[in-house]
């Protein structure tokens, strides 16, 4: 028993922990107040000013077209990549394999220098593209990652049969390895679009002077010593956290359970 | 062997060979396929069956060599063009798909030629796709044919083991191909399962009038349902026949203990029509040359047991089984073994006569005498051959001669000669060969790739990595296959010969 | 076999171009500069900033720095996830999933947005400005905390039961148990979570900027000044280098380059 309330006890702290900041930031973007810490009474204000920020709108189109395109661009890099190394020879597919986990390994730091070194000082090149470029560079490899275990489960037989019935290799490859595949290819792209939306440093050293994401603008506002002058960032995060945890527990409670139950063949 | 009568080849594989990296899977093998007939490629597992029905499919495309469909090069034909179709050992359904697609999908994808005529009364002919009514229609026959009606909607997933098998069979016949293959199609069923579906598919085989390729390693299921068996091992062929011919006229030793249980012993022919064999000359239907050394096979059921006194052979019973239809009785005759069954028994500790009758002796030539190889001289005089070196007696090369301090070789007549890379050619016999597990112990190294029981001795393939050099031996000492092993010949066993004078 | 086989290995085709122009390039580059100098507008081969890094008392203090704070950051984070983990994977629950997913929710939302919210509460509290390198190392451990819970829930709850049956059976009592069978069996979770939150508890600069008011330099930020403040990337690359060498060795500690890091990121939850 008091194990129990023990056990208790110390996951309601650590999710007190987790989740203070988050829940303090949506209490108070509901007041108009410059600081936290000062209520003056409920208030919408901060949603309306957020609104009407067209900077700050400008950024949230920013971030979130970055994130599609970069993950629609992974997931399609990423899944062809993963079907060319699942049928290589060994000799290819290792080598291939082992460069794709550089940028898993890697802090992210060092991938960002990297690709500002050959953006910034050998190309003299940072535009759009290069941000998309670092953005793939960190998306596609867990891509690959997500595909490559649903090619290794998939009946290798299924698409030889495929061939056999008269499919041509490009429509064995459709109607047949994809569909298998499938699951794996949504994960990576879901995967994608959070590590693009989380990330900053690659971001950073990519992007052209004056392109901002949700997460350079914010730090670089608070590098600059202007938070608290913009309120209107509050009533941002306080969206995108419960945004953000209602479409998770949606997505997780409905996608869990019919996979528990009949093994995944069914979508 | 029963030679196959020529009527029309549908399938002819003509000297085709299929190299994965460096080793074969297939090594030169011809054979035609009649049409209409129920073909099976018989042999255990790595033997080259499984990848010569996939270069009949297309799947796998022979390094060289060609296949023929009723005449016609098909050996590049992708699989897509060709009129073949595939049962998979594990099924390979479509799993996002259900039974109905699964069986339409070949369906849906097949263009067929219609002719029209025109206007001015031309013919001309369009390739279509079939309607949908005409599939549903081909979907339903096929499903009737395999006994699955009304499974059209339910999703691969709910189908037992059998039941998936049948959909696999229905979504290959549903494309009337002129070829149905079969790749070890009842081996993930149960044993009861696999009895029934022999018969199925015999069945369906007759009703449907198509040829049937069909792979498998279980020899029980090649007897019962084939019209011809390949029997293949290392990618080779070793025998093709009817079942009936197969199992009583082995070609070989391997074929003897690969089909049923089979007692393989030495033997010396000593006159025509008599063989010798367990130290008793016994009446025998083959003809060989006199003193061959041949392999002799009697099946179990072949030997009947007698009293002591009319025996042809007398045996010591060693050990008694019941095998259920009848009692597998072991006994000694001098240094042999002899497996006996039968539907009497008999105690342990029996002294037993048993009888053979000249039918039931089957004579084969032996499959290997003497170890042969191409070799040369190396400066130590020593001799390098399959894969390895061993010590020898140069001398032997040249009657009456010697060497000298330096090693050089002086002749009867006093000629000085340097034997440093001369090409000699060895022979070693079977029983001059020893192994050892000591790898740095012999002069060359391999895996044991064969093994097989003759009697009183084990016959062994040590197969060495480099070359693929064969060192074939016979021993009483028992090692298991895939055994690292170092191959020990000593010196004086060693016979070499001059290729050609040395100028 | 390869004609059939040929239009699907090709598939990887652009992607290994795309890894060998934008991630072995780029890390040649790193290699190159490292070891390079600019002296007069050319560029010249040096062992200067190798020399540099290993005299310099600054950048050395900087890395001992760091060091301390992901190693303070990574035990805490153990010691905290561990017990959750441990409830978490032992409970009976029937939606102990959902449970888990409110642990490690955070992972999927903006990490720069969590962190300014913990320096208003930080800031709240009265400890912004005073206490730099405890709101770091609180940072470090609120940011990286679901990295460590996840792995070692996969693992704990893996664990077969009969394995602590057997023990108890044996005549284990529960302490026993624990640091003879549980613990040991769930070491696997243990390396990769800490593989997983020491390495960017060492280079993740946003965190330490945010939260100590940029008075503390990591290793990760000592990176970005040499490239952005001091246009020096001579040396930035060299510590690049030095920090890929660390990486290469927590590697080899934790038992290889295993892809753990997927399944701790991304499969479990999308």
């Amino acid at each position: 028993m008091v194990r129990k309330i023990l056990s208790i006890a110390l996951c309601v702290l650590v999710l007190l922990f987790i989740y203070s900041p988050i829940l303090l930031l949506v209490v108070y973007s509901f007041t108009d107040s410059t600081i936290i810490g000062q209520w003056k009474g409920f208030s919408f204000a901060l949603y309306g000013q957020l609104f009407r920020d067209a900077k700050i709108m400008q950024i949230l189109f920013n971030t979130i077209w970055l994130a599609l395109a970069a993950a629609v661009l992974s997931t399609v890099l990423g899944t062809a990549g993963a079907i060319g190394i699942f049928y290589s020879k060994r000799k290819v597919a290792r080598p291939l394999q082992a460069v794709s986990q550089i940028p898993v390994i890697n802090a992210e730091i060092v991938t960002a220098i990297s690709l500002a070194l050959l953006f910034s000082v050998v190309l003299l090149y940072r535009t759009y593209f290069s941000l998309i470029v670092g953005h793939m560079v960190l998306c596609t490899p867990f891509v690959v990652l997500s595909v490559m275990p649903k090619l290794k489960q998939m009946d290798p037989n299924t698409y030889e049969a495929a061939l056999d019935l008269g499919a041509s290799p490009t429509q064995a490859l459709f109607k047949i390895v994809i569909p298998q595949i499938f699951s794996g290819i949504v994960s990576g792209f879901m995967l994608s679009i959070t590590l693009s939306l989380d990330d900053y440093i690659i971001t950073a050293f990519t992007k052209p002077k004056m392109f901002d994401t949700i997460s350079t603008y914010v730090y670089n506002a608070v590098k600059n010593g202007t938070n608290s002058s913009t309120p209107a960032l509050r009533a941002l995060s306080a969206l995108i956290f419960v945004v953000m945890i209602v479409a998770l527990l949606i997505f997780n409670l409905r996608a869990r359970k019919p996979s528990k139950t009949a093994g995944g063949n069914q979508k | 062997m029963a030679e196959l009568k020529k009527e029309e080849k549908i399938i002819e594989i003509v000297n085709v060979t299929k190299m994965f990296d460096d080793t074969a899977a297939v090594e030169d093998v011809s054979f035609y396929v009649r049409k209409g007939e129920f073909i099976t490629f018989l042999g255990p597992s790595g033997c080259g069956k499984t990848t010569t029905l996939r270069m009949i499919a297309g799947f796998d495309i022979p390094t060289t060599g060609k296949i023929l469909l009723s005449g016609k090069d098909i050996t590049n034909l992708p699989p897509n063009k060709r009129p073949v179709n595939t049962v998979f050992q594990r099924y390979a359904l479509f799993p996002h798909y259900n039974i109905y697609d699964n069986i339409a999908f070949g369906l849906k994808l097949k263009k067929i030629p219609v002719t029209y005529v025109n206007d001015k009364g031309e013919t001309y002919t369009k390739y279509q796709k079939l309607t949908r009514k005409e599939i549903d229609e081909k979907v339903k026959n096929a499903l009737a044919v395999v006994d699955l009606e009304g499974f059209e909607k339910r999703s691969v997933s709910t189908l037992s083991g059998g039941q998936q098998q049948r959909v696999a069979i229905a979504r290959a016949i549903v494309n009337e191909p002129e070829i149905l293959l079969l790749d070890e199609p009842l081996g993930a069923l149960d044993l009861k399962m696999r009895k029934e579906m022999q018969i199925e598919l015999k069945e369906m085989h007759r009703k449907l009038g198509i040829t049937f390729i069909y792979v498998t390693h279980d020899q029980e299921e090649a007897l019962t349902m084939s019209d011809t068996i390949v029997v293949m091992k290392d990618g080779k062929i070793q025998q093709i026949g009817t079942p009936t011919s197969i199992y009583n006229e082995p070609a070989n030793a391997f074929v003897a203990d690969f089909i049923g249980d089979s007692n393989i012993l030495n033997g010396t022919m000593i006159d025509k029509y008599t063989v010798r064999f367990c130290n008793h000359n016994f009446k025998c239907v083959d003809d060989f040359e006199k003193n061959e050394k041949v392999d002799v096979v009697v099946r179990p059921e072949d030997i009947k047991m007698s009293d002591k006194k009319d025996g042809m052979l007398v045996g010591k019973v060693v050990s008694v089984v019941f095998k259920g239809v009848h009692y597998e009785i072991t006994a000694i005759v001098g240094r042999s073994e002899m497996v006996i069954q039968s539907t009497q028994s008999r105690n342990v500790g029996d002294v037993i006569g048993m009888i053979i009758e000249p039918d039931d002796i089957h004579i084969m030539k032996k499959a290997f005498t003497v170890n042969k190889y191409d070799g040369y001289i190396t400066k130590k005089n020593t001799v390098v051959f399959g894969d390895g070196e061993f010590d020898c007696d140069v001398t032997t090369l040249y009657p009456g001669s010697h060497l000298d301090e330096e090693g050089y070789l002086i002749t009867a007549n006093g000629e000085k000669l340097d034997l440093t890379d001369t090409d000699v050619n060895v022979e070693v016999d079977l029983t001059a060969i020893e192994i050892s597990d000591n790898a740095e112990e012999g002069g060359a190294r391999g895996h044991i790739v064969s093994l097989i029981y003759k009697g009183d001795h084990y016959q062994y393939i040590v197969r060495t990595e480099e070359n693929e050099e064969d060192f074939v031996l016979d021993t009483e000492d028992l090692w298991n296959e895939n055994d690292y092993v170092s191959v020990k010949i000593k010196p004086e066993n060693i016979r070499i010969s001059l290729k050609q004078e040395i100028k | 076999m390869e004609k059939i086989h040929f239009s699907r290995k090709q598939l990887g085709i652009p992607y290994a171009l795309f890894l060998a122009l934008f991630v072995v390039i780029p890390m040649l580059l790193i290699l190159f500069y490292a070891f390079t100098a600019t002296v007069d507008g050319k560029i010249t081969f040096s062992f200067a900033n190798f020399l540099n890094f290993f005299t310099s008392t600054a950048k050395l203090s900087t890395l001992l720095m760091s060091f301390t704070i992901a190693i303070i950051s990574t035990a805490i984070c153990l010691l905290i996830a561990y017990p959750i983990a441990y409830i978490l994977a032992r409970s009976r629950l029937k939606k102990k999933n959902v449970l888990l997913m409110l642990f490690i929710l955070p992972m999927w939302i903006n990490f720069v947005l969590r962190i300014t919210a913990l320096r208003e509460l930080l800031d709240l509290i009265g400890l912004l400005g005073s206490q730099n390198y405890l709101n770091v190392i609180i940072g470090m451990v609120y940011d990286f905390l679901p990295f460590m819970i996840l792995p070692l829930y996969t693992t704990l709850e893996k664990l077969d039961n009969s394995y602590l049956e057997a023990a108890s059976d044996l005549g284990g009592n529960k302490l026993t148990v624990f640091t003879k069978v549980t613990f040991p069996l769930s070491m696997p979770g243990v390396v990769s979570g800490i593989t997983m939150v020491f390495m960017p508890s060492m280079t993740n600069y946003v965190v330490s900027d945010t939260l100590s008011n940029f008075n503390i330099t990591i290793l990760g930020k000592l990176i970005d000044e040499y490239f952005t403040t001091y246009d020096n990337w001579h040396m930035g690359s060299m510590i690049s280098i030095i920090l890929l060498f660390i990486i290469f060795l927590s590697m080899l500690f934790s038992g290889g380059f295993k892809e753990n890091k997927q399944e701790t990121r991304g499969a479990n939850l999308w």
